[in-house]
């Protein structure tokens, strides 16, 4: 079983990145949870959720010790640097993120996601461009599984929409598949 | 041939009520029946009586009826005519019951515009628990728990609900009127029959308020608990019209 | 087969209610269960005969749902600890009146304000009937995820069965949490068993009340002893509970809802450093599954019962077990959620204390 923390500000698609990922690997067959941070906590602009994905029945879908953590600003590397499993990875927006984590038993990949998903077209795309990261380096699902998660997600909603959404997960899986490591 | 002048209306039970002598609630169930009657309502009507001394309404009116928690009354019935929108619902509620533990949910389903009728029997104290002060309760009366008359900085002021909800939107007819006199009693019928109608019509929420002598609690004979209704409870609560948006002809005709 | 969904638990309890054909749902704002309220009302807004109101109050949003039973609809309200706190009058109404009705209670932290994270604090309040009076309501208790359909739907075909509220123990964090599930098919109102009982307006036939009023000390003594024989049938037709490895188990963890999914995950890991530890997880807690539990006791001497409270559940382990074996009891009250390693050290202590491991 693994579990990820996706954090960072409210409006980034923090949710919608979890969301998308629970999505994905439910269609690759596995256990899936997916658990919100909510009510005030949610008030003060930050947001997180917690994705457990195991072939078992999963029974906490709390994460005290997350195997990754997606970091999308620098109060959530805060909060989580320390709480990430011994052998875990960090994926850190390193856009907005300035800081150096000071954990040495946790790998960490810096995504300069605002750059990137410009690049992609977007500066909407950051969760996406995350994703398309979070892919490559964890092998937890693949573009594919993904994209087909965005298209049940977001049936209904626009083709130039879904097409960005491609591009930038393109961005971001290129850009990790390249080796980023700090 | 003879000709019947006076019989019990169709949808009053036959039993003698429990209502004490000179009350007003028996007069009050009697109007309520003969418009359901006249109005060819009775098979499509439910009712809502209250906690208090009408708790019992449903040994007497013969609709079928939905008894409410105190206070509850606009609540319950709301949730009674969104399920049944075309059945004719009405809560009958005493003053305590409607407007002090009630007051909320009387004063939202109005605002909702719920399409009920309601019947609101003011006799300025609870009844059935013994003669407490109740909102309504005017600045001076003696009760149990205001021995020495109620004095507003300390009890409160009389509560105006009718006036009140008046304000909410949702409101298309209130009228208070009184059972202490053959003409009274009159004008009540005229005014709950128009209420019924304006839920009918799909208008609006609707409500009567009934001045009603306590003889029992305020200690006085019927005749002169009458009396004190219309002399000095009127002061406070004036009978009239206090809205009218059905745009037909009310009581003095304007 | 019927294709899985990723939902929110509050989302799978609304729409299993609308597919299980509610049609009435009165509710009022509160954290952690203002998805629920949310979803009902774009949900009934749907619907050519569904209706939503935000009430004014929990009060009156309990209150429309009597109304609404009476006129026949499957009705349902749902809140939060203090919340249904402020429904009980409304639910011994219902109970007195013998009305169906569905309640949803997403336990939070308390006494009091308390705090938005999940507690099994309400145990108590619920199983005891929870207002005033002589009088219990069905209480279920879904571990989660798929259960959480299937129990809705169940919820609404016993409260019309028996003519009784029914509550929904949730937490805050299975109303929060998104699983995979299996929606139910929909059930169209229209193909219900009728009630012949409801409200409609005396068409055609004599008037009817429903009342709870009863002066008459004869009456209403009758009427609690009617009570009293409807919850002795439900007693014995609808207890429910899961068993898991209990087969060769030397300790068994008793837990319901969110507190048992932690102790499975606990029972896994003592099973994997050899431990003989199984769980006992009642889904129904009134009535509770006191045989099943009671059965265990001829091969089980320890328990463990693990609860989000300060010990509530554990009084009726052991009035089911009547002294047949030892009831200890760990818990987290308070909005707190243990994990699966703190209760699987709790096991392993208590295991060795009670020297299980020598047993033969």
């Amino acid at each position: 079983m693994k579990k990820t923390i996706f954090a960072g500000f409210g409006g980034q698609g923090v949710l919608m990145m979890g969301y998308a990922f629970a999505v994905a690997a439910m269609m690759d067959g596995k256990h899936v949870t997916y658990l919100p941070s909510y009510g005030a906590e949610m008030r003060g602009g930050t947001a997180n959720c917690t994705v457990a994905v195991s072939d078992e029945e999963i029974f906490s879908p709390v994460a005290s010790s997350p195997d990754f953590g997606v970091i999308m600003n620098r109060p959530s590397m805060i909060r989580y640097e320390s709480a990430i499993k011994p052998g875990g990875k960090i994926l850190l927006n390193s856009s907005l993120v300035d800081m150096d984590p000071s954990r040495k038993d946790i790998e960490v990949f810096r995504i300069p996601a605002n750059e990137l998903a410009k690049k992609a077209g977007s500066d909407q795309t950051l969760n996406m461009i995350m994703l398309g990261a979070f892919s490559v380096i964890t092998g937890m699902t693949s573009l594919e599984s993904i994209m087909a998660a965005l298209a049940e997600i977001t049936k209904g909603k626009k083709a130039a929409l879904m097409k960005l959404n491609r591009a930038s997960l393109d961005v971001g899986f290129e850009y990790a598949k390249q080796g980023v490591r700090s | 041939m003879e000709k019947k002048v006076f019989e019990r209306p169709r949808y009053l039970k036959k039993a003698s009520t429990h209502y004490c002598p000179g009350c007003g609630h028996s007069i009050l169930h009697r109007l309520v029946a003969e418009v359901i009657e006249e109005l060819g309502i009775g098979e499509r009507t439910i009712g809502v009586p209250p906690a208090g001394c009408a708790v019992l309404a449903y040994d007497y009116i013969d609709v079928d009826m939905g008894e409410a928690p105190h206070g509850r009354g606009a609540a319950l019935a709301t949730g009674i005519k969104r399920v049944l929108p075309d059945r004719i619902v009405f809560s009958y509620q005493g003053d305590g019951d409607i407007a002090a533990i009630g007051t909320a949910e009387t004063i939202h389903a109005a605002n909702r515009g719920e399409r009920i009728t309601v019947i609101f029997v003011n006799n300025g104290c609870y009844g059935m628990t013994g003669g407490q002060m109740a909102p309504t309760t005017v600045t001076g009366q003696l009760s149990t728990t205001t021995p020495g008359g109620r004095v507003p900085l300390r009890d409160g002021y009389p509560v105006d609900l009718s006036e009140m909800l008046a304000v909410a939107k949702g409101t298309v007819y209130i009228e208070r009127t009184s059972v202490t006199s053959p003409k009274n009693i009159l004008r009540t019928k005229r005014a709950i029959t128009k209420a019924f109608r304006t839920q009918i019509d799909g208008l609006g929420f609707s409500l009567v308020e009934v001045l009603s002598p306590c003889p029992t609690n305020w200690k006085l004979s019927p005749v002169e608990a009458a009396r004190w209704a219309e002399e000095t409870m009127t002061k406070t609560y004036p009978l009239k019209v206090i809205k009218d948006l059905t745009g037909t002809p009310g009581q003095d005709g304007n | 087969m019927n294709e899985k969904v990723l939902m929110r638990g509050s989302h799978v309890i609304a729409e299993s209610a609308i597919r299980a054909g509610c049609r009435f749902y009165a509710g009022y704002p509160i954290t952690p269960q203002n998805e629920f309220t949310e979803y009902m009302a774009s949900a009934m807004a749907g619907l050519e005969d569904g209706t939503f109101i935000q009430a004014e109050s929990e009060i009156a949003a309990i209150n429309m749902v009597i109304g609404a039973s009476m006129a026949g609809a499957r009705a349902m309200t749902s809140s939060s600890s203090p919340g249904i706190s402020l429904k009980q009058e409304g639910i011994s109404f219902l109970a007195a009146q013998e009305l169906p009705a569905v309640i949803v209670n997403t336990m939070r932290g308390g006494p009091g304000m308390g705090n938005i994270a999940p507690s099994q604090g309400d145990y108590f309040q619920a199983t005891r009937g929870g207002g005033h009076g002589d009088y219990r309501t069905i209480v279920l208790a879904p571990g989660g995820g798929q259960e959480l359909a299937d129990l809705t739907g169940k919820a609404f075909d016993y409260a019309d069965r028996y003519r009784t509220p029914v509550v929904i123990l949730a937490d805050g964090m299975m109303g929060q949490m998104m699983e995979p599930v299996v929606l139910h098919k929909a059930v169209d109102p229209a193909e219900l068993p009728p009630k012949p009982w409801r409200l409609s307006g005396a068409a055609g036939r004599p008037s009817r009340y429903i009342r709870s009023l009863l002066l008459d000390i004869a009456q209403e003594e009758e009427r609690n002893w009617k009570l009293a024989r409807k919850y002795d049938n439900i007693t014995r037709e609808i207890p429910r509970a899961e068993s898991y490895l209990t087969e060769d188990a030397r300790l068994v963890v008793v837990a319901c809802g969110t507190a048992a999914r932690i102790a499975k995950g606990a029972i896994k890991r003592v099973r994997e450093i050899g431990l003989k530890v199984g769980l006992f997880r009642p889904i129904t807690l009134w009535p509770y599954p006191k045989r099943a539990l009671c059965e265990l006791s001829r091969s089980v001497r320890e328990y463990l019962v693990f609860e989000m409270n300060t010990g509530q559940m554990v009084e009726d382990v052991k009035l089911s077990l009547e002294g047949r074996g030892n009831v200890h009891f760990y818990g987290r009250p308070g909005g707190s959620v243990a994990t699966p390693d703190e209760i699987a050290k709790v096991v392993n202590s208590l295991y060795h204390r009670q020297r299980l491991e020598e047993e033969s």
